[in-house]
């Protein structure tokens, strides 16, 4: 496989997602508005779905913040990827974003140099292996609001699910009105101290549709998106019943000694797309 | 459920006064786009030359970077960030004169006792509605600060574009008040 076939996957992800609200997303929305019971809130809902219906009409940005991208690539231990893949990333993504008048907003250090880049890169490239051939290649604009409103901790392990809940209710309650809500909140438990927030991360890619095999996972989301939208922080953080939309969990193996968790905030302009490649 | 308030901008301070937290409203008229880097430089102007540069007096600052501009449309999507981030230096900038705010997400309490001291008020649009809220801005024009890009102190001129009080000019703040309010009004609490 070669990187420049990914180059061109990430290149056409970038100006679809850009412009097209994740469908599981939008169906989301609609289905919040019909529930919503503030009317501040189904205003709000109003206007993020209608929001949706004109940026795929006139082919704009859902939202100003075009992000950071985020590829994730999952490759097949069969194959032998030749190339410069992060050279061929930030080329699409260079091209991509020229091309589709999106905005750059990449700074060029975090904290010796700000200016910005110009270019919306350096992208942000996980590259995993699992067996077999071809690839999945993710993709996802990561807005600065929803991200700068996450948060990782170390617990202990006698911490437990609920130290797990009482954590990502509280981020919430703390961090909810920058992210954009509604939600989807990504909640990452296990590895390692760097791991936990990549867990976080993958878990938004999820479709809302599919809740996960395990069902004690699948009870621990409810529990935490039922606490989460009784807060009453609602769409845009002005008040209602949807602060969000699901709450996603990933969970992997840890030290014994350990229980990180991390909380990736999804915004309501989720963009995130995942590709198979042959 | 009350009327929406036609606002038109620069505001007069007695218009202003009459805003009541939660109320819509829509503002058509000048805003001038400022973000984090913008905030710093204003500052810094407004200390060196004692008052605030581009007349800036009077007017409102949008927390906003836009795309840019494409096929005919003024911005092709722009929105509200994060007021936060912007919160250390809006105590300083009411008081020398800015007469609103428009943003997205709660602010500190310093920035809620200077709108009561200033007589000004925060509005927050809906964030992620980039798209629609584009379609309520008609022009843009470079006032200064062309080599931040998105950054840059931009002039745009707004026609019925939606927002809220977020903060009115009696400290009353709508993201503290309103998951609150919202759980009496259903009776969950």
């Amino acid at each position: 496989m070669d990187a420049s076939t990914i180059g061109g996957v990430v290149r056409e992800a970038v100006a679809q997602v850009a412009v097209r609200l994740r469908p599981d997303v939008l169906a989301a929305l609609r289905e919040a508005a019909i529930r919503e019971r503030s009317d501040r809130g189904r205003e709000v809902l109003g206007q993020l779905i209608e929001n949706a219906r004109i940026a795929e009409e006139d082919g704009v940005p859902l939202c100003q913040d075009t992000g950071t991208v985020w590829v994730w690539l999952e490759l097949g231990a069969d194959e032998c990827l030749a190339g410069d893949l992060q050279g061929e990333i930030d080329l699409a993504v260079s091209q991509a974003y020229r091309e589709a008048g999106l905005r750059m907003s990449v700074a060029g250090d975090a904290l010796l140099d700000r200016s910005n880049t110009g270019d919306n890169t350096p992208a942000f490239v996980d590259v995993t292996l699992r067996p077999g051939t071809g690839a999945t290649v993710h993709v996802m604009l990561k807005g600065g609001g929803s991200d700068n409103s996450s948060a990782m901790r170390m617990l202990d392990p006698t911490d437990g699910p609920d130290g797990v809940r009482r954590f990502v209710i509280e981020t919430i309650e703390a961090k909810a009105t920058g992210a954009c809500p509604p939600l989807v909140v990504g909640v990452g438990v296990g590895g390692t101290f760097d791991k936990v927030g990549v867990l976080a991360k993958r878990a938004l890619l999820r479709p809302l549709t599919a809740p996960p095999q395990d069902t004690r996972l699948a009870d621990l989301e409810a529990e935490m998106l039922a606490e989460i939208n009784a807060l009453g922080i609602g769409p845009a953080g002005l008040g209602g019943d949807t602060t969000a939309l699901a709450v996603h969990a990933i969970t992997a193996p840890c030290h014994i000694a350990a229980l990180p968790v991390a909380v990736n905030m999804g915004c309501c302009a989720m963009r995130s797309v995942s590709v198979d490649v042959d | 459920m009350p009327g929406v308030a036609k606002i038109h901008l620069p505001p007069q301070r007695s218009k202003l006064a009459e805003l009541a937290v939660g109320e819509q409203a829509r503002l058509s008229g000048p805003v001038f786009t400022a973000r984090d880097a913008t905030h710093e430089r204003l500052v810094a102007e407004l200390e060196s030359k004692g008052a605030l540069p581009y007349g800036l007096e009077g007017q409102v600052l949008f927390y906003a970077g836009p795309t840019p501009p494409v096929r005919g449309r003024a911005a092709s999507a722009v929105g509200p960030t994060t007021a936060r981030r912007m919160d250390a230096y809006t105590p300083t900038l009411l008081d020398a004169g800015i007469a609103a705010t428009l943003g997205k997400g709660a602010r500190s309490r310093a920035v809620i006792d200077a709108c009561v001291r200033a007589g000004s008020v925060y509005f927050a649009a809906v964030g992620g509605a980039a798209a629609l809220l584009a379609r309520h801005v008609r022009a843009s024009e470079m006032i200064a600060y062309p080599e931040l890009g998105t950054e840059a102190l931009v002039r745009l001129e707004l026609e019925d574009f939606p927002v809220y009080v977020a903060i009115d000019v009696h400290g009353h703040d709508l993201y503290a008040e309103a998951p609150a309010n919202w759980r009496e009004e259903r009776g969950d609490s």
